[in-house]
């Protein structure tokens, strides 16, 4: 378990390096830099000015070294100033990741439990013979795989913010807001109702196909006959036994999706204005702030990362079978 | 193969997919026959409501240019922009996939790092920032979302890769003195082709979908009409004429489903342990 957490810590080590590089030589490509931008807010500015901010921000010196100065901070954890913003961008990603994750947890505890019901549904009518349910399951959930997640978040407005006034339009919370404790929590409940709705709706799709694969392949294996020859209930035996197995696959992919999520967070958060990661991103990148898109870029590889490593920690725990090899 | 055919058209999903792909597929051709001129002309009153006006069968958008043209209009650019994405995304996924299944050692090594980091950046992050980077531009689109997606491919090559580079073929290959790159592409690759081929239906869809995406977020192409465009365009007035987002988002939803439908009948006929029931 020790020898995985380590193997696996020492492999991050060169992907989250490849991710700076990459990261900065794709920004270095962009035309204008971030004192551009500066000097266009301000209305222009003369030479002297310009060439002075330039060396403040280290921005006069050639792109390896750049390269370098930033690698240097990042191991400090010094993730620089935000020009855009004008903080440090370690705080303004630390601020808006709250809000993201939230969101991406309950769009995953949607996705996870609708996901696996309607699969276990899906499989359950396939195996019993009376195919028009599965039939019907497996169609719906293609038709949900083939929905964009902010076009579904604009017809979610529609219906339920414009016609039906039944949760509101943007926003994470009510403002001004003089809720406290509980009251506010729901407030925010209320405000990510939709969002987390528009971004589950895909990886409901994908958790049913993968739980109803499952289901179907566990369920032709010799211990499911034997539970079945033992006299178990039809219903122990599709939870216990054949349920546990087929959730397997699932957090192996997992990982995979955590990256998806985040980049699925970044439309929904600009459809919905909610203040996240997401938002952060697209607002540095309009606003040409290399620093913070970096940082973000950074943030997520991390968090992306970490999420993997997690997944295979819990794989390990969750498969007796692993558990003796290392 | 016409075997395959044959079972590929025996399945409903194949055969809803492949009608799904013909209705989108002629919309795009025969765009510039039914619609001739500029869809982005303004030719009414704005935003007519759908089935009202003969003239403007789907109705007309915030400055009165007519939904129907551009709809079909827009089918050019979302499938070409798609399926031009899944392609590049496709090749270099062969390219590096081979790559690395083929030779191991160190070279194996870097490749896969290099995937994982690409893996790691949320694909859409990265197709935003190259889009910026670089202007908004179709070519730019196609680039952003081919550079983000070809890891996924470049994974499944090179284990179909690597489990025939132990076979005794490679070793007759490598006796008659063909070099390594000759045995990987010419010899190897076509026979690891058939999981890439559903594999490119998936990216196919999920290209379209994303194409949208970014054109929503007004970093598209602001001159090109596509549904990802339209979209964006009526969510301006997403309250009083919620129809203008709904409709492209509808032929996304077609487009997407038929390819999606497409691959699905693909995977059954290709593998012959899983026959349809």
């Amino acid at each position: 378990m020790k020898s995985l957490l380590v193997r696996r810590l020492v492999q991050a080590v060169p992907v989250l390096l490849i991710v700076v590089c990459l990261a900065f030589l794709l920004l270095r490509l962009a035309p204008g830099d971030a004192v551009d931008a500066l000097v266009v807010e301000m209305g222009g500015g003369d030479p002297g000015l310009i060439a002075q901010l330039r060396a403040d921000y280290g921005l006069d010196q050639p792109w390896p070294v750049q390269l370098g100065l930033y690698l240097a901070h990042v191991a400090r954890l010094d993730l620089g100033w935000s020009i855009g913003f004008s903080r440090p961008v370690l705080g303004l990603v630390l601020e808006r990741a709250g809000n993201t994750a939230l969101l991406m947890a309950a769009a995953l505890a949607l996705a996870l439990s609708a996901g696996t019901l309607l699969g276990v549904a899906a499989a359950q009518s396939q195996l019993r013979g009376r195919g028009w349910l599965d039939t019907l399951l497996t169609g719906f959930g293609l038709l949900l795989y083939a929905m964009p997640g902010f076009w579904i978040g604009l017809m979610l407005i529609v219906a339920f913010a414009v016609k039906l006034r039944w949760l509101p339009l943007a926003g994470i919370a009510t403002v001004p807001s003089f809720d406290t404790a509980w009251a506010y929590a729901a407030d925010v409940a209320r405000h990510l109702a939709l969002p987390t709705v528009a971004l589950s709706l895909m990886y409901v799709a994908v958790y049913l196909r993968l739980m109803r694969a499952g289901m179907l392949e566990v369920a032709g294996s010799d211990f499911v006959r034997t539970a079945r020859a033992k006299g178990l209930p039809p219903g122990r035996i599709t939870w216990r036994h054949v349920a546990r197995n087929a959730l397997l696959p699932m957090v192996t992919v997992f990982g995979v999706h955590f990256g998806m999520l985040l980049g699925g967070s970044v439309v929904i958060e600009s459809v919905f204005a909610i203040p996240g990661l997401g938002r952060l991103a697209y607002e540095a990148v309009t606003k040409r702030d290399l620093n913070l898109l970096l940082g973000i870029v950074l943030a997520s590889a991390v968090m992306v990362i970490l999420a993997n490593l997690a997944v295979d920690l819990l794989y390990a725990r969750l498969d007796p079978r692993l558990r003796g090899a290392r | 193969m016409t075997r395959v055919l044959r079972r590929f058209l025996a399945d409903r999903a194949g055969r809803i997919g492949l009608a799904g792909l013909v209705l989108v597929l002629g919309m795009a051709l025969g765009a510039g026959w039914l619609f001739p001129g500029d869809p982005l002309a303004v030719t009414g009153p704005a935003q007519t409501p759908p089935f009202q006006d003969p003239a403007h069968w789907l109705g007309t958008d915030r400055l009165g240019r007519d939904v129907l043209a551009q709809l079909f209009h827009g089918a050019r650019v979302s499938l070409l922009v798609g399926a031009a994405a899944a392609v590049l995304a496709v090749g270099i996924g062969l390219l590096v996939g081979t790559t690395a299944g083929f030779l191991d050692g160190w070279a194996d090594e870097a490749l896969m790092r290099l995937t994982e980091a690409v893996q790691t950046v949320p694909s859409f992050v990265l197709a935003l920032a190259l889009i910026l980077v670089l202007g908004p531009s179709l070519g730019h689109v196609v680039l952003a979302i081919g550079l983000g997606a070809w890891p996924g491919p470049a994974r499944v090559v090179r284990a179909e890769v690597m489990a025939l580079s132990r076979r005794d073929f490679v070793d007759a290959y490598r006796c008659m003195g063909m070099g390594w790159a000759r045995i990987a592409f010419a010899k190897l690759l076509p026979n690891a082709l058939s999981p890439v081929l559903v594999l490119a239906t998936v990216i196919t869809a999920a290209a379209i979908l994303l194409v949208a995406a970014p054109s929503s977020l007004v970093v598209g192409d602001p001159n090109r009409v596509s549904w990802g465009s339209m979209i964006a365009d009526g969510r301006a007035v997403l309250r009083s004429a919620w129809w203008l987002s709904a409709i492209p988002g509808v032929a996304i939803v077609v487009a997407v489903l038929s390819v999606s439908l497409l691959g699905e009948a693909l995977t059954a006929a290709l593998d012959p342990r899983r026959r349809r029931r």
